[in-house]
């Protein structure tokens, strides 16, 4: 055979089952955008239309084989038609108010900690250690970047510390997962229940529950010259937090380092074999404890931006507020994958951020929206739309022989 | 060959693993009561140096939360069973928060002994103490007995739902339970907030501006055998506390369902060989544990709460203390009895039953976190505690964990 053409596209162009699911979920995104400002389409077909041409991608995808994206796109174009029906049914002027420029940057705001939670649970997991700590490391990283900005003076303190303190949590929970080869999952649970003592009894002790003071340097914005007065563009990502875009610059770095460099290729050999892994002469014990450091770290910047990135400089007693689930979820929602963890903390964000304009329509239901996160990533560990597959050696302590 | 299966004998010897249940067995059979009396003692003794170290005196402290959770009455001989006195109406609150503490430590211990680690006990707690305040304001004209049945038997019912959502994945895509529980938690949480919140379907009908539930009517009230019914008192859901601890033990060590699910527990791949159905044994497991949960959030409903509202859906926590009683109670009746008993007082004994001259309860409630942390990072490293005993007996015992216990 010298035709090296796909069997099917004939010639010109070749159209992979891939692309084209891809391309269907798009569809399905703009059939809900075409809905809502600043298209507002308000035929009732138009995100119809969108959505069939999803949903016939995602189909035909699937019958050439690919699932998991074609169900993707499927889903996206049904999901697309209800709510950009929904959308073309409720009046513009409710409309404006949720769909407002600003959405975006709330969506980010809210997808922030759970970006850098989620990255960090996903660098733990890769390498072989199973982290339901994060919620915990998270609290740690709130609490005590807030203290350290506080008497340090400076919000640079304030991440230094915030990243000691995961750190620290971290080092406890690979200790115990290496060394001690004890239950990850028993330890990273105790890692939240003492992360919500410790910083809440040092809260009271140091601040006596009261507000932390007011005045603490806190992470700036960065206002991007030329487009923090721009229409729309303006006031989604003129002037956003330094930390956001920390968190967007992390998803790049995190796929490169782990998928094309050598130290990422042994992170994730730790993670699928580490016997292997050990045979060809690496440290799995080091590679270990360097990724649940790495985790902790990671973990403890999300909560920093809680207390001194987006908070203005502030705690509350169990301030992350089960956000270190949600980073769990969405690293299991993404499959383990940079871009895929970082499109779930974005989904999350943008149905946190929903349910916090919904109450124009109804607050009650604004409310069952926050649980549609655990909702989604339930239906994807349980493989309805392919199934979320852990590292091999996810969870196994690993004994050198 | 061997064609005689094992589905007579004791269970199948487990093999040198790294699975935790095993390493918990061998460490039950070797270190008996001393781990866990040790772990504890550890646990409270960091605390300790936290509360020193912050400028508190950690025996002025300790002695507080002692007095609090009315264990002082303990040692008041005669007894004097009048509750008018704070001793005896502390030790009944720390009853009530036992006879949870016991529940929702079975709910984890259930599935634990099955080689299942049930992080839902929030979540199906929380589901039976909704469904059981929906009943209880429903059927207003009942009489007591049958509606506070309908109920209790409705919460368990709905808590065996919960988790059995979970060992249904489990067991027919392989689902891993800890992840689908800690989303079960949330969605229920999440749900609870909604059902009670403004505009939600279970809000009260008197005061549409508070988030609350509505008041649970009398007639499904469990009556109390000790202390003011008005005041709080202690109900016959204590009882159902105990009688849950002799059911766990009867159904695990008494019946062939706990022997199958014990069997698979030790070693699932020998449990299928000998004939057992695993995929059914996670669901069964997983459903008795949320049934055990469900009960819980019914008889605390039914018995003291009687309504409850967004910011105690979100504020509540006694179903994760539970994951901490059943590991320290080693999974076991007695145990989880026991250590049930110790977690209640310490919860009511630096919350309301704290004497704030004493010790400020912001920093007392959050050293039950802590205590509660150690607890369950020391219980997850047996080890550390057989190796620091070993250490100190000299190596007079024969090295216990063999394949495991180097470094």
């Amino acid at each position: 055979m010298t035709n090296h053409a796909q069997p099917w596209g004939g010639g010109q162009w070749s159209l992979r089952p891939r692309t084209v699911a891809v391309a269907g979920s798009v569809l399905g995104l703009i059939a809900f955008l075409s809905a809502i400002p600043p298209i507002d389409a308000r035929s009732p077909f138009v995100p119809l239309v969108f959505g069939i041409l999803a949903i016939a991608a995602g189909l035909w995808a699937v019958t050439r084989g690919v699932r998991r994206p074609g169900w993707g796109a499927v889903a996206s174009g049904v999901i697309g038609i209800g709510l950009g029906v929904l959308a073309t049914r409720s009046s513009t002027g409710n409309l404006h108010v949720v769909f407002a420029a600003d959405l975006v940057a709330q969506v980010l705001v809210f997808a922030t900690p759970l970006t850098f939670g989620a990255l960090g649970g996903m660098v733990s997991e890769r390498s072989g250690v199973v982290n339901v700590g994060l919620e915990g490391m998270m609290l740690m990283g709130a609490f005590w970047g807030v203290y350290a900005a506080d008497k340090g003076g400076s919000w640079v303190v304030g991440i230094l510390g915030a990243i000691f303190a995961g750190c620290l949590f971290g080092l406890i929970h690979a200790f115990w997962s290496i060394h001690l080869r004890g239950n990850q999952i028993v330890s990273g649970m105790a890692i939240n229940f003492l992360a919500l003592g410790v910083t809440g009894y040092f809260f009271n002790q140091l601040y006596g529950n009261q507000n932390i003071p007011a005045g603490v340097s806190t992470v700036p914005n960065v206002a991007i010259p030329g487009i923090d007065h721009m229409a729309y563009l303006g006031p989604a990502i003129g002037d956003l937090n330094l930390l956001i875009w920390v968190g967007i610059v992390f998803v790049p770095l995190s796929y490169v380092i782990l998928f094309k460099t050598p130290i990422g290729l042994r992170v994730r050999a730790c993670g699928e074999h580490p016997r292997a892994a050990d045979t060809v002469g690496i440290n799995v014990y080091a590679v270990r404890y360097a990724a649940v450091l790495v985790s902790g770290a990671l973990a403890a910047l999300g909560g920093a931006f809680l207390s001194i990135g987006f908070g203005g400089g502030s705690f509350t007693e169990n301030m992350t507020e089960g956000r270190g689930f949600i980073a769990l979820a969405a690293m299991i929602f993404g499959n383990w994958r940079p871009f895929g963890a970082w499109g779930a903390a974005l989904l999350f964000g943008f149905s946190t951020a929903l349910a916090y304009r919904l109450p124009v329509y109804s607050s009650s239901a604004a409310t069952l929206f926050q649980a549609l996160p655990y909702v989604l990533t339930l239906i994807a560990v349980a493989g309805v739309i392919g199934r979320s597959v852990p590292p091999a050696a996810d969870g196994q302590p690993y004994v050198k022989q | 060959m061997s064609d005689t299966a094992p589905t007579s004998s004791a269970p199948p010897e487990p093999e040198p693993s790294t699975e935790f249940a095993v390493k918990l067995g061998a460490a039950q059979r070797a270190g008996g009561l001393v781990v866990p009396i040790l772990t504890a003692v550890l646990a409270f003794l960091a605390g300790g140096i936290v509360v020193a170290a912050t400028g508190h005196n950690p025996w002025i402290a300790y002695q507080g939360i002692w007095d609090g959770a009315g264990f002082n009455w303990l040692f008041h001989i005669p007894w004097d069973t009048n509750t008018i006195h704070l001793d005896a109406f502390n030790l009944s609150q720390t009853l009530l928060t036992t006879t949870t503490l016991i529940l929702t430590g079975l709910a984890v211990a259930f599935p634990f002994r099955c080689g299942l680690f049930n992080i839902g006990g929030q979540g199906q707690y929380l589901v039976g103490l909704i469904v059981a305040n929906w009943i209880g304001i429903s059927f207003a004209s009942w009489p007591t007995a049958p509606h506070v049945l309908l109920g209790v038997v409705a919460a368990a019912f709905a808590g065996a739902v919960w988790a059995g959502i979970a060992g249904f994945l489990k067991a027919t895509t392989g689902a891993h339970e800890v992840i689908t529980t800690i989303m079960l938690n949330w969605i229920a949480i999440w749900g609870g907030q909604y059902l009670f919140g403004q505009g939600g379907p279970l809000q009260n009908t008197y005061n549409p501006s508070a988030p609350e539930s509505g008041t649970v009517a009398p007639s499904a009230h469990i009556p109390v055998f000790w202390g003011n019914p008005v005041l709080q008192g202690l109900d016959y859901g204590f009882f159902v506390g105990i009688a849950a601890l002799l059911a766990f033990w009867l159904i695990l060590n008494r019946t062939t369902l706990g022997y199958e699910l014990r069997a698979t527990g030790f070693n699932p791949d020998a449990a299928a060989y000998g004939g057992i159905n695993v995929r059914k044994k996670y669901f069964q497991a997983m459903a008795i544990g949320g049934l055990f949960a469900g009960l819980a959030g019914a008889i605390d409903m039914l018995g003291y709460l009687f309504q409850f509202g967004v910011l105690d859906v979100q504020a509540s926590q006694i179903g994760f203390l539970g994951i901490a009683v059943a590991l320290l109670g080693r999974n076991t009746a007695v145990g989880v009895g026991v250590s049930a008993f110790l977690f209640g007082g310490l919860l009511y004994g630096t919350t309301r039953g704290l004497n704030p001259n004493v010790f400020d309860p912001g920093l007392a409630g959050n050293l039950t976190s802590m205590i509660q942390g150690l607890i369950v990072l020391f219980v997850g490293a047996d080890i550390l505690i057989l190796y620091v005993w070993n250490a100190r007996r000299k190596a007079r015992l024969p090295r216990i964990l063999q394949p495991e216990a180097g470094k």
